[in-house]
């Protein structure tokens, strides 16, 4: 395949879909689906046919458009219009408006903050093709990135666009990307890989699945030059069993890519071969980080091991191996397309580009957002997220899932960037972001998160394994009414011990939830152990017990 | 020998066994396909049982401790067979935001099981998940592999009761 093929797939494919007056598109995304849009797609084809207009008018299912909570979705295009709630019933109504003014009922409008306040780079393709259409992709610029990596540019001059970029580690730590590449590619093998971690596990977050089921040559392509960069001709997407759109989505993604040639042998006629194959996760939090994510690969349980030697220098298998998550690779197309200076223009000194969250919990507007890093976490929670449901009054914002912590409402006017959140004890995390309102108990929140990691935890390491339990039991107690004075001491105690002795970042970051409320709501812990009341009124005591 | 013996008494007992063996094969039996082995078992059984767990050891020349350790180490295992319809509430931190902890207690309360358990006649299993990437949706409930976004107690209890009664 040469770049004047590519182009001409993405020309004709541009033409084709520029033929029709009227384009339709439904969400075909997991949120969308659940909420039918399967049954409105095939609605609307029906209806589309019935009248004859297949000639001008073409209804497509296309990736998330991001306002899950309003599914199923739909987009008029070219006019801009955008429909929530659409039922199977609507669709004569819908085809009637063609052309005119929107059917008024339906219409969600597109220059609401919850659009015009984001600025996509990764989700740019969301919502506007086909996934399980590679045209659609080229015709978007896709596979451009590979082809100008493999043919124009070196190794080096890859890293040296991603170094110059600022990317860094979209999976939570913030690791910069330019020198995880280096170091994969400095070390001496004939043999390396590249992981694609897409096992989110994250209790809120659906970012890196909304990316594969809506876009997945995107992450496709980042393998690739990834690939390149480093010397890696195997792939490997660690991805959920618990997503199976994704995961059919992405195998099919596949089979289009090689049966086109821009993935396995002599890819652009060169010499860089790649091939990319799916590996099932089978639900363990604990696979997300990146020795045990290996450990499960190989088929065995995923128990991390100690850092150092770190993947890079000894892997999959004992060879070098580049782990990075979905969004990073998603990242790494446009990069290399535009440059590393245009992504650096966006985002703060040390944060570069933009970040996708998962905005879910008491807001009005739940889904799929992308902002500059820097954003102001009250434009995200109430010019995106629309504010507070039924009007109550905003408590907190859980960030980082259960590695994460709860930032209170004087952090409101925070910048959204990796620095700001670690100084706040929280992280950025993968970047689910759960608004709670007056109505959540701290307290209960904490034991929520420490629960989880309790039952996560892979066993390996006392202090992890240990300690979570006890850290569980003294939250239980407190949130039962049971609580001691000296609880709080204790707890403290627990969490700086499971924080600095556990050996991988689970039990690492496990007490942050915990550390985060006691900073600062700590009020709500001594109402629960004082007063035995619970000011949210989530926790039920049952005094006769009190006695035992 | 033994292995390949018993993998062709197999295929000719139970044609769900082809799904698995192909798995195997196509990973050259090589010991990294056990995760993808167990997967294909599930897919076809619906859970693992003791003598797939042996089968797959002995194909893949693992030890049984190894394979049971991989089984029981992943959620996504399960070594008891499933009820005829599935209920998996999801206990994500968006559905417990949500209340997500009430439709599970109204649920146990309604059929009488706890969560991982099946009912006595094998018509429900109730399971719990740590979010399906729906949160969206919250609370979100899968009943039979669909899943159901912005429930209540009530929505939930009324597709539990209209699941059950729907094969009498």
């Amino acid at each position: 395949m040469t770049i004047e093929e590519l182009q001409e797939i993405g020309k004709i494919e541009k033409e084709k879909q520029d033929g029709f007056k009227h384009r339709i598109h439904v969400c075909v995304a997991a949120g969308c689906l659940s909420c039918q849009s399967g049954q409105v797609k095939e609605a609307l084809e029906k209806e589309v046919s019935r009248r004859g207009q297949e000639s001008w008018t073409s209804v497509k299912g296309v990736g998330c458009l991001g306002l899950c909570t309003a599914g199923p979705m739909v987009a008029i295009e070219p006019d801009g219009i955008l429909y929530q709630g659409v039922s199977v019933s609507d669709a004569s109504d819908i085809l009637e408006a063609l052309g005119g003014p929107a059917v008024s009922r339906l219409d969600c409008s597109a220059h609401m903050p919850f659009f015009t306040k984001q600025k996509k780079i990764v989700l740019e393709n969301c919502g506007k093709i086909d996934p399980e259409s590679i045209e659609d992709y080229i015709a978007e610029g896709g596979y451009e990135g590979l082809y100008n990596a493999l043919r124009i540019m070196t190794p080096t001059g890859v890293i040296e666009q991603i170094s110059k970029g600022g990317l860094r580690g979209r999976g939570g730590a913030g690791f910069p990307t330019g020198l995880k590449w280096t170091a994969v590619s400095k070390t001496k093998s004939n043999i390396k890989f590249v992981v694609c971690n897409a096992d989110e596990g994250d209790p809120g977050a659906f970012m890196d699945r909304s990316v594969l089921e809506s876009d997945p040559h995107r992450v496709l392509e980042g393998m690739a030059i990834a690939g390149f960069a480093v010397g890696a001709n195997y792939g490997f997407i660690y991805v959920r069993a618990e997503y199976p759109l994704a995961v059919k989505r992405v195998r099919t993604a596949i089979a289009r890519a090689e049966r086109l040639g821009v993935l396995g042998r002599n890819i652009f006629n060169t010499t860089f071969n790649f091939d990319i194959t799916v590996r099932l996760g089978a639900g363990a939090f604990v696979c997300g980080e990146e020795t045990a994510l290996i450990a499960s690969i190989e088929g065995r349980r995923g128990s991390p091991r100690p850092r150092p030697p770190f993947p890079s220098e000894l892997g999959l298998w004992g060879y070098p191996t580049l782990i990075n998550n979905v969004e990073t690779f998603a990242n790494v197309p446009p990069i290399i397309r535009k440059g590393g200076d245009w992504f650096a223009a966006t985002g703060t000194d040390k944060s570069k580009g933009t970040k996708v969250f998962a905005l879910a919990g008491r807001v009005n507007n739940t889904g799929l957002i992308e902002a500059p890093m820097g954003t102001k976490l009250r434009e995200i929670v109430f010019d995106i997220g629309g504010g507070i449901l039924e009007g109550r009054k905003f408590k907190a914002v859980q960030t980082g899932g259960p590695s994460g912590g709860c930032i209170p409402e004087q952090f409101l006017d925070m910048s959204m960037d990796y620095e700001s959140l670690a100084k706040v004890g929280s992280i950025m995390g993968s970047g689910g972001l759960i608004v709670m309102d007056e109505t959540s108990c701290m307290v209960d929140v904490a034991k929520f998160f420490i629960e989880f990691c309790m039952s996560e935890s892979c066993g390996k390491c006392v202090p992890c394994r240990v300690g979570t339990v006890q850290i569980y039991n003294v939250l239980k107690r407190i949130t039962e009414g049971k609580g001691k004075p000296t609880d709080i001491g204790l707890l403290e105690e627990l969490c700086d011990l499971v924080k600095n002795t556990s050996l991988c970042g689970l039990g690492q970051t496990a007490p942050n939830p915990v550390l985060s409320t006691l900073n600062y709501f700590m009020d709500e812990y001594r109402a629960h152990i004082d007063d035995k009341v619970c000011p949210a009124g989530t926790c039920h005591f049952n005094h006769t017990e009190e006695s035992q | 020998m033994e292995a390949k013996e018993a993998e062709r008494v197999k295929v000719d007992e139970d044609r769900r066994w082809r799904l698995v063996n192909r798995t195997m094969r196509l990973h050259g039996h090589q010991p990294d396909a056990l995760i993808e082995t167990l997967h294909a078992v599930q897919e076809s059984f619906g859970f693992l049982d003791l003598d797939s767990l042996k089968y797959v050891a002995d194909s893949l020349h693992l030890p049984l401790s190894l394979v049971y350790g991989v089984a029981t180490f992943y959620h996504f295992f399960t070594l008891k067979p499933p009820g005829e319809h599935t209920c998996v509430i999801c206990l994500g931190t968006a559905c417990y935001i949500a209340g997500s902890t009430n439709m599970l207690k109204a649920v146990e309360k309604e059929v009488g099981i706890k969560p991982g358990e099946t009912t006595s006649d094998g018509k429900l299993s109730l399971l719990t998940a740590r979010c399906m990437g729906s949160c969206g949706l919250a609370p979100a409930v899968v009943f039979d592999g669909a899943i159901h976004g912005k429930m209540s107690s009530t929505a939930v209890l009324q597709n539990i009761r209209r699941l059950l009664n729907h094969d009498d």
